[in-house]
């Protein structure tokens, strides 16, 4: 593997552990902080892809989309957790498990329904559909600029969760749930705005992403297990453990594929089981 | 665990039912009611780790597919496989990953043991995925049953439609049988101890992980019989079958039949089955819009299941007496 | 003074930085009843979890008849005759008080990785429930759900299942706590029949049931131990009164 190579993988490795990192932390912050399990986080992925592709249709400008699409995955995500999710927050992680599994079917024939089986593709701004050369090959600046958000993203999550007051009430609230709410923090209100604000991080991961992967049917399932294994390996409830693991799994799973071309898809699940070796609650996770 | 006699009574029914169907179902139906004595024994196995070992596995179909791609391996092209070999071997490959498995998860609790199981399923679905040798996506067809000879007489031949009903018939009744005789030895008060109360069962002196484990691994091997069974009756083996909806579904069964009480995961799939080909006949394009609908409704309300529902009349009449 | 059974050295709980258990050392000496007493977040019910391996200390030793439990989990320590209650009660509430029981002398078979027997045809377990049951006077309730008796008889039932593993050495959490008068004295009653062949390591914040039961007194302050010694000695020691009888008294 030539240098130009090398740096193309890492940049591409980089740029799926974004992505996987703003999926990962929604998931990972609503199980922290409302100890709910919601399998139907990578449906909200791929709605915001759909979301993408449906607005593009009409407006035809991604960035109008994604403007346009932000606020509709928010009041998507409001109306999930007030009507299917907050009736679970007491019940078992089974329950949790299966209604979310059933939402998942639901959400995924909603959207056979309204938008077909069919592959569907979202093309990259005109601004941005340049590539920059790399040795004799060529890396293209939508990729680049897509790291480039993610950064963004995930520094401003960092400033908020460490520095804003609302960061301090999730905070508090993922550590010392009663205590929370023994002093009068509404804690429903909080989970209710977690919820939503990992909606719409999933949802414009996916918007983002729908250039660069098709938009297609089933598309969250796959990216829901792959968080999962972020999150397992990162600690869950952590979301510094969210980007280390989502680095991780997305080098990881740009390399095996040139490496270990046959047995690339499992590579990422062979250094899950070898990290839970060494640290069975993950990289960040408390020790139960 | 002792049988109340309305219980009793039920099971006997459903097991008389069961007995004489093949006389008066047509062929349709009986391949059905074989497809849905599997998919009792799979939901019992998973039972054991849910309802009675506290283990909410959500990679189970892992066992039940891998299980189905050994008999398809060991299986040749030309011929039919002796039983006695290829039950062995799969049943041995299905318990030994269910080892390597659990001795990775059940280090873990929770969400976690939860993930991890799925996670380590979805490994087994894509190497199948992907393993061009074996199919790829489509998958791999079985064409030969296996055979059931003691020495040179053959005891039964399952590509007779009826006897390889009675074969699945007597292989669901004898997992209930097995499972009912565990749980009731030391074996299973230790595990329902550990679902009751982890903590305290370690300090009464038990090392939980070690039955944990053992419960798994006994759960992933029963689940690889059901994977045999339906290898063998649908001639065909693919990823789907050990994918993370398939486990979602599973597990769906065990909850609808009403967790830790073996017979209602045999309910279960029942219900399940006919829902499931009712739904399919009235919307056969998004049946699984009606399915998933279907999920929610029992999360939401029935909870406890159809055992659950059962007991609390059996309980009710009971009690004005 | 023959070797102590028990030997506690230097032994601390840390948790995030908070000292709950602070350089302690104790010796538990055989056949006697050694009660701890202390004020609320004393560091007892932390010590009492790391003698029973719920906990693994920081730092420090424990050792019991020679053999080294620091860091041994807590089913490995139950099998070698510690046996322990809790101070909030911590039962099998669908469980029978039979079955309760049952688990705890289930766990004196060599293993209980035993498929095919039904567990009820084993005579020796079925002895050992039946004595536990009966020490504890719950004979009566052999059939019914352990969520359904009286909260004192949970306790019973607590010290009961713990009773079926046969322990040589006991460690009862304030098994007291909550407890009306007349339970109080049937549960002291008990207290002092079984430490008539077992060793007892006792928490508990009824001050007279203490001075009636105990041989020995340790008196824990901030993790740490104030003071070690028989009844009169800790009654009269003045540190003893300072720092913890005389806010009992004035709390009266």
């Amino acid at each position: 593997m030539d240098f130009a190579t090398f740096l193309i993988q890492i940049l591409n490795g980089v740029q799926y552990g974004f992505t996987l990192f703003l999926v990962a932390s929604g998931l990972t912050l609503i199980f922290g902080i409302m100890g709910i399990i919601n399998l139907a986080h990578g449906a909200f992925y791929m709605v915001g892809a759909y979301l993408s592709f449906w607005l593009f249709g009409i407006t035809e400008s991604l960035w109008i989309a994604i403007l346009i699409g932000l606020p509709i995955m928010i009041v998507f995500g409001y109306a999930i957790e007030r009507l299917a999710i907050s009736l679970l927050y007491k019940r078992d992680h089974l329950y949790q498990v299966l209604l979310s599994y059933g939402l998942i079917l639901v959400l995924n024939e909603m959207q056979k329904i309204l938008w077909g089986s069919d592959f569907n593709s979202v093309p990259v701004p005109d601004a941005l559909s340049i590539s920059i050369p790399m040795g004799n090959q060529e890396y293209p600046v939508y990729r680049l600029f897509v790291s480039l958000v993610c950064m963004v993203i995930a520094s401003s999550m960092y400033i908020i969760i460490s520095k804003t007051r609302l960061g301090m009430m999730i905070r508090a609230g993922a550590t010392h749930r009663e205590m929370t709410q023994a002093l009068g923090i509404n804690i429903s209100r909080i989970f209710a705005i977690v919820f939503s604000l990992g909606a719409a991080l999933a949802g414009f991961s996916g918007m983002i992403d729908a250039p660069l992967s098709s938009v297609y049917p089933g598309m969250g399932d796959y990216i829901l297990i792959i968080s999962f294994v972020v999150i397992v390996i990162g600690g869950i409830g952590s979301v510094k453990g969210a980007f280390v693991g989502a680095m991780l799994v997305g080098l990881a799973d740009t390399f095996g594929k040139i490496l270990l071309p046959e047995f690339s898809s499992m590579v990422i699940y062979a250094l899950m089981a070898l990290i839970l070796l060494w640290r069975p609650q993950g990289l960040f996770g408390r020790p139960t | 665990m002792t049988h109340s006699r309305p219980l009793l009574t039920l099971l006997i029914l459903i097991i008389a039912a069961l007995t004489i169907f093949p006389v008066f179902g047509d062929e349709f139906y009986q391949e059905l009611v074989i497809r849905l004595m599997i998919m009792g024994i799979f939901a019992m196995s998973l039972d054991l780790l849910i309802g009675y070992t506290g283990l909410v596995s959500f990679g189970h179909a892992a066992f039940f597919g891998l299980s189905g791609y050994m008999l398809a391996i060991i299986t040749p092209e030309t011929e039919a496989v002796s039983i006695w070999i290829a039950l062995p071997f799969c049943l041995l490959v299905t318990a030994l990953a269910a080892l390597i498995i659990g001795w990775f998860s059940v280090r873990t609790s929770g969400i976690y043991f939860i993930m991890i199981t799925l996670a380590f399923a979805q490994m087994f679905y894509y190497y199948f995925n992907e393993n061009q040798y074996l199919g790829g996506s489509d998958g791999i067809f079985i064409f030969f049953k296996p055979t059931i000879f003691v020495g040179d007489i053959q005891i039964l031949n399952l590509n007779n439609p009826q006897s390889f009903y009675y074969f699945v018939l007597t292989s669901l009744i004898g997992s209930y049988l097995v499972l009912s005789v565990i749980l009731q030895a030391p074996f299973g008060q230790v595990i329902r101890g550990i679902l009751a109360n982890e903590k305290r069962t370690r300090a009464l002196g038990f090392n939980t992980q070690h039955y944990k484990l053992v419960s798994f691994v006994i759960a992933g091997t029963l689940a690889g019989f059901a994977g045999f069974l339906e290898a063998a009756a649908g001639g065909i083996i693919s990823p789907a079958h050990l994918g993370w909806h398939e486990s979602g579904a599973i597990m769906m069964v065990v909850i609808l039949g009403g967790m830790g009480t073996l017979y209602g995961p045999i309910l279960g799939a029942f219900v399940m089955g006919f829902l499931q080909d009712y739904f399919q006949e009235i919307w056969s394009a998004h049946w699984l819009l009606l399915f998933g609908m279907f999920i929610i409704f029992v999360v939401l309300f029935l909870p406890k299941g159809i055992a659950g529902l059962f007991l609390q009349t059996i309980n009710r009449k009971g009690n004005g007496k | 003074m023959s070797a102590p059974l028990l030997v506690v050295q230097n032994l601390s709980k840390n948790y995030d930085g908070l000292l709950a258990v602070d350089c302690v050392s104790i010796n538990f000496q055989t056949m006697e009843v050694h009660a701890i007493i202390g004020p609320n977040g004393a560091g007892k019910t932390t010590l009492i979890n790391l003698l029973s391996g719920d906990l693994l200390p920081s730092l420090g030793r424990i050792t019991f008849k020679d053999r080294n439990l620091t860091d041994m989990p807590s089913f490995a320590i139950s099998q070698l005759g510690i046996g322990r209650s809790y101070q909030k009660t911590n039962i099998f509430p669908d469980f029978t008080c039979w079955q309760n029981c049952w688990l705890g002398a289930q766990s004196r078979l060599s293993t209980s990785m035993r498929f095919f027997k039904s567990a009820k045809n084993y005579a020796k377990i079925h002895q050992q429930t039946e004595q536990a049951l009966a020490l504890c006077g719950l004979e009566k309730h052999t059939d019914n759900l352990a969520s359904e008796i009286s909260y004192g008889e949970q306790r019973q039932l607590e010290i009961s299942m713990m009773l079926a593993t046969e322990p040589e050495l006991l460690l009862l959490d304030e098994p007291l706590g909550g407890m009306g008068t007349s339970e109080t004295q049937k549960m002291i009653k008990l207290i002092k029949q079984l430490a008539r062949d077992r060793t007892i390591i006792l928490i508990e914040h009824d001050m007279d049931a203490v001075f009636a039961l105990a041989d020995t007194l340790t008196v824990m302050v901030n993790g740490k131990v104030l003071a070690t010694g028989t009844p009169d000695e800790i009654r009269k020691s003045q540190d003893v009164q300072n720092a913890y009888l005389g806010t009992e008294e004035e709390n009266k």
